[in-house]
Formats: structure tokens, C-alpha cells, sequence
């Protein structure tokens, strides 16, 4: 036993080619790699830098009071109350277009030049830069409609923004539900809308919300579109009082407060703008996070 | 007796007109989308047109001086404000190309499964940063960084705004990319590789070639995205009118001009309406972009 056989080399030997070639496929990995971790290290390493900064301010008295002195001291609490306003009313009118709409894409549509047009003014309506949708809101809101600068004006504008968005998602979401639950519902003798209302809506409902929630953060990151239509640079309201604005006051928003206190006030102290940007930055973060969770939840959960 | 009429299959009359009109109000949610693209050509038009009679077109595209304010002769050239947009989305899209399409074929070719899902989580998360975050970041981060490593006055110019888009634009580009990527046949991936190909063999001889359409697509978005940009630059390129002569210099973009003055114009003048008037030419500018984003997917789809 001791005096062991030779082992039967291995089948295939590794030649040079062969080396060179794993050698130069480890490369591309690693090139490629890199890449991708250039865009994720400096996320880290900046969020890291940002709450850092932040933190000496960063409380539950920060959020929940008003900003005094001329914006140098107290919290954001009018900034905060407003963004909830903004990105609430704009749901509730972006929502029900959006989703209705996509139903008329998904189920009503049939493919021809007319579907095509739609679909295009879907994207190129994503497309139109911020600041275009300001001008839009201000020539069409505050002045056509004699909606003044409010928050009812800034919140259609922002609406008008998120529709295409909102449209693309929940797309997506009908078109996950299989054509056969839907013939199943033809067959024992529904009508179109009953289908849609018992059937795909149900089976698609979480995907949609999925999409809307995304949305949420991305309404209260814009500051471009609020700035001319309804967001001032400082308002005064009762703290701790949840309907302290009315949808015809014009109101502080959180992304247009970061602008204001970074560009415009002069002797901030130096966390100021770090809080809000932080405060901004992890309601955004957050909301984003509750959405993927949700999908990953509902993906594994899946019936079909 | 007459006959009596007959019921229909147990539903009332109401409930179908009931039906009808959803179906309807579903119709009409279902042009919405044209309904508004119209709606914000026509009002912005709408604003910005009066001054076309009193502007000379070819001296607001071709001249430089922007004196919006002055009191005698208000000037109105938006020739350096268009070479400095351009010039930050040039260098934007060149930092990004590389890197959002090196992050997509990664994504789609490289990594398991579980890397790729945390991969996407991630550039989810950047794409879903909010424009005047990059804009303080560029502020008081960027800024220093470049004055320090370039050793440069300011710090707030070309390099540090299009630093910023191509972060926000590699997104975009990555989610569209592997998009393009995922529609290329599995078939081709198999036989590349049965022929003994590398993957780099595979991804540059092959892929790249046969996504090419969904890619370009892809960089255009990606580069509507940064034309139409506006709180980050207006924070980070220094806002000063100027024809940049190397990467350090300030230069101004057409979505910050409007951002910083229309607040301080009143409405009906003629500054007010050629601010319009720029956004005019930004919408002209993202719509031709994207329909032939549009136009070059559609291509590959007829193949």
C-alpha cells in the first residue's frame, strides 16, 4: 500500500492557451467589475461623509420644529410638512391616471400606429427635463388656471411629472398577470371591466403599489418644477400641526429648503445644510428601500 | 299578451352604462400622456412666442453676451450658454458611456445571481438620489476635492458638474444597457462559446455588435437625462456665462439660466419670455433625442 501506484495524470492538461486564455477572461472580469464598484464605493463613501457631518444636528426636535433666525437655527418642520403635502396631493391625482391609463395600454389597446403614438408620448413625456415642467406649471397652473403659487398648482405640476413613470410601472405590473387568468374570467361570461376589476387589478395591485411607492421618493427630490409654482423660501406654521397648510397656501419644501440654506443664506452653521440634505436624502432612501423589500416579498410569494 | 321584453343576462341598464362610462374615463386616461406632451408645447409656446417677433433668432443663437438686465439694451445671446450645456453633457456622457456600459455588461454577463440582484438594488438606490443632493454634493464635497487634487482656483466647473451627471446618468444607462443585453439570444452566447471563445472574445466580438441598436438607445437616454438636468448644474458648474477653454473653467447651462432668473422677472417682460423661449429649445432639444432613442429600439425590435 505504502508503495503507492502513480495517479493517472488528469485528463485534460492546462496548456499555455488555455492559461491565457483564463488569464484574459479574469481580466475582462475584473475590468468590468471595477466599473461597476466606481459607481457604488463613492455612493458609500459619500452618504457616509454626508450623515458624518450631519450628525451634531440631527434629532427628533431637528424635524419637528420650525427653522428660526433668519434659517440659521431650529429644525425643518414647515420644509418637512410641505414635501408630505406636495408628494401626497401629487399621488393621489398621478395614481389613478397613471394606473388607468396603463390599463387602457395593457388591456384595451390593440397594437397599431395610434398605440405607438401613446407609447411615445410616454416616453418622451418622461423625457422633458425638469425645468421645462416648471415653466409648463407656471404658464398653465398658476397663470391660465388662476391657481396662483400654491400648493394645489406645484402638486399638478409635480403630478404631470410622475404620470409617465407611474404609467411604465404599473404597465408592467398588468402585464405580469398570465393572458389565461384573464380568458378564464371571458369565458364564464365577464365583461372587460369586470375582468379588469376582479381579476387583473387584484393580481396586479401589489406590483402597482410597488411603482407608486418608487414614485414617492422621486416627487420629493424634485425642487426644479416647485420652485416657480408654489414652494417659497420661508413660511412660518403652527408646529406639530399636521394640516397646517391649505392646498391654496404657498409652502416650504425640504428639497427647495437644501437649495435655499446651501446657495442663499449666508453664516448657516456648517451642519445645517448637511441635516437637511441628510434628512432629504434618508426619507428618499428609505422609501426606496420599503419599495424593493416589498418586491422582493411579493416575488417570492408569487402564485403563478 | 305582448311579449315582454327580454331581460339582459340579469344586468341592469344602469350598470352598463355604468360600464360604458369607465370605459370611456379609461379611454381618456389612456391619451393623457399626448394630451400633456401637447399641453406643455402649447403653454410654454404660449408665453415664450411674443418675443419671437422682436428677437433676432440668428443673434440669440449666435451671439454670447447675456445681459438680461441691463437697462438700455437688454442683451440676449445664448451662444455660450448652449457650448457650456453642450460641454457638460460632452464630458458627462463621455465619463459615463464607459462606466454605465462596463456596470451593464457586467451585470448581465459577469455575476451570479445574487451579486446581480444586489448590483441592481444599488444602482436603483443611485439613480434614486434627488438632483439637488448631487448639487450640495458637488457644492461643498466635489469642490474641494477638485481644488485640491487638480490644484485649481474653483472648484465649481465643467469637470465637477458632468462628474455629477454621468453619476446620475450611469443608471439610466446601466438598466437599459443590461436591457439590451438580456435581448440578445441565448443561442448566440452558446455558440461563441462552444467555438472556444473567452467571454471578453465573447462580449466584444459578439454582444456588443448584436445589442448594438438597444445600447446606443441606452447613451442617448442617458444623455437626455443630463441635457435636461437642472439643480445640479445650476449648484455645481459655477454659473458664470462663459465659452469654457479647458474643464476648470465655470460655464452656465440652459436649464440653470431659467432655474436662476425666472424667479426675478416679472411675468409678461421680455426677459421672462425668452427664458421660455430657452425652454422651448431644451424641450426641442429632449424630444429629438429621445424619439430617436425611441426610433433605434423600434429598429431592433422589426429585426
Amino acid at each position: 500500500m505504502t508503495a503507492a501506484t502513480p495517479q493517472p495524470k488528469a485528463m485534460f492538461v492546462k496548456t499555455n492557451f488555455v492559461r491565457k486564455k483564463q488569464r484574459s477572461e479574469l481580466i475582462a472580469k475584473c475590468i468590468f467589475g471595477a466599473m461597476s464598484l466606481a459607481m457604488i464605493v463613492p455612493l458609500i463613501l459619500i452618504i457616509g461623509y454626508l450623515v458624518i457631518k450631519a450628525w451634531p444636528l440631527l434629532s427628533w426636535d431637528f424635524l419637528t420644529t420650525n427653522p428660526i433666525g433668519g434659517m440659521r437655527k431650529g429644525g425643518i418642520w414647515s420644509a418637512l410638512l410641505g414635501t408630505i403635502y406636495l408628494v401626497v396631493i401629487s399621488l393621489c391625482v398621478a395614481a389613478p391616471i397613471g394606473v388607468l391609463a396603463a390599463v387602457y395600454l395593457n388591456e384595451y389597446a390593440t397594437e397599431n400606429w395610434f398605440t405607438r403614438i401613446i407609447n411615445l408620448a410616454v416616453v418622451n413625456l418622461a423625457g422633458v427635463p425638469s425645468i421645462v415642467h416648471a415653466l409648463f406649471g407656471l404658464g398653465a397652473f398658476v397663470l391660465f388656471a388662476r391657481l396662483d403659487r400654491s400648493i394645489l398648482a406645484a402638486s399638478l405640476t409635480l403630478a404631470i411629472m410622475t404620470l409617465p413613470v407611474i404609467i411604465a410601472s404599473a404597465k408592467e405590473a398588468l402585464a405580469s398577470v398570465p393572458v389565461s387568468f384573464r380568458e378564464a374570467c371571458w369565458n364564464v361570461g365577464a365583461t372587460r371591466w369586470q375582468t379588469i376589476r376582479g381579476i387583473v387589478l387584484p393580481n396586479s395591485i401589489s406590483g402597482i403599489l410597488t411603482g407608486v411607492i418608487l414614485q414617492v421618493s422621486r416627487t420629493a427630490g424634485e425642487t426644479a418644477p416647485i420652485m416657480f409654482t408654489g414652494a417659497v423660501f420661508y413660511r412660518n406654521i403652527p408646529e406639530g400641526n399636521l394640516f397646517a397648510y391649505s392646498i391654496k397656501d404657498q409652502c416650504m419644501a425640504l428639497s427647495m429648503h437644501l437649495y435655499t440654506v446651501a446657495t442663499q443664506v449666508t453664516n448657516a452653521p456648517e451642519a445645517l445644510p448637511y441635516a437637511i440634505a441628510v434628512v432629504l436624502l434618508g426619507a428618499v432612501l428609505l422609501v426606496n428601500a420599503t419599495a424593493i423589500v416589498f418586491r422582493v416579498i411579493l416575488r417570492s410569494r408569487k402564485k403563478w | 299578451m305582448p311579449p315582454t321584453k327580454p331581460k339582459r343576462a340579469q344586468r341592469s341598464e344602469a350598470a352598463l352604462l355604468g360600464e360604458k362610462c369607465i370605459e370611456g374615463i379609461i379611454r381618456l386616461c389612456g391619451i393623457s400622456a399626448i394630451i400633456f406632451v401637447f399641453a406643455i408645447f402649447f403653454f410654454v409656446f404660449r408665453e415664450g412666442a411674443p418675443i419671437l417677433g422682436k428677437l433676432d433668432l440668428g443673434k440669440f443663437f449666435f451671439t454670447q453676451t447675456w445681459y438680461p438686465t441691463s437697462l438700455g439694451t437688454p442683451r440676449y445671446g445664448v451662444g455660450a450658454i448652449i457650448i457650456g450645456t453642450l460641454s457638460v453633457t460632452a464630458l458627462a456622457t463621455a465619463i459615463a458611456v464607459p462606466f454605465g456600459l462596463g456596470a451593464a455588461i457586467f451585470v448581465s454577463e459577469f455575476c451570479g445571481n445574487k451579486m446581480k440582484e444586489a448590483l441592481k438594488i444599488t444602482i436603483e438606490l443611485l439613480a434614486a438620489i434627488p438632483s439637488v443632493v448631487w448639487g450640495f454634493i458637488g457644492l461643498t464635497v466635489m469642490n474641494v476635492i477638485i481644488q485640491k487634487v487638480f490644484r485649481v482656483q474653483i472648484g465649481l466647473n465643467v469637470l465637477n458638474a458632468a462628474i455629477l451627471l454621468a453619476l446620475m446618468s450611469v443608471p439610466i444607462m446601466v438598466s437599459i444597457g443590461e436591457d439590451a443585453l438580456k435581448a440578445v439570444p441565448d443561442s448566440y452566447r452558446e455558440a461563441a462559446l462552444a467555438l472556444g471563445c473567452t467571454r471578453w472574445q465573447l462580449v466584444w466580438r459578439v454582444l456588443l455588435p448584436a445589442a448594438k441598436n438597444g445600447l446606443l438607445a441606452a447613451v442617448l437616454l442617458g444623455v437626455g437625462r443630463a441635457v435636461g438636468e437642472t439643480m445640479a448644474v445650476l449648484m455645481a458648474t459655477g454659473h458664470s456665462v462663459n465659452i469654457p477653454h479647458s474643464i476648470f473653467d465655470s460655464v452656465r447651462t440652459l436649464t440653470a439660466t431659467i432655474a436662476a432668473e425666472l424667479g426675478e422677472t416679472a411675468a409678461g417682460s421680455d426677459h421672462y419670455r425668452v427664458l421660455f423661449l430657452i425652454g422651448i429649445l431644451l424641450f426641442s432639444i429632449t424630444f429629438v433625442v429621445n424619439l430617436t432613442a425611441d426610433l433605434v429600439v423600434k429598429g431592433i425590435r422589426k429585426k
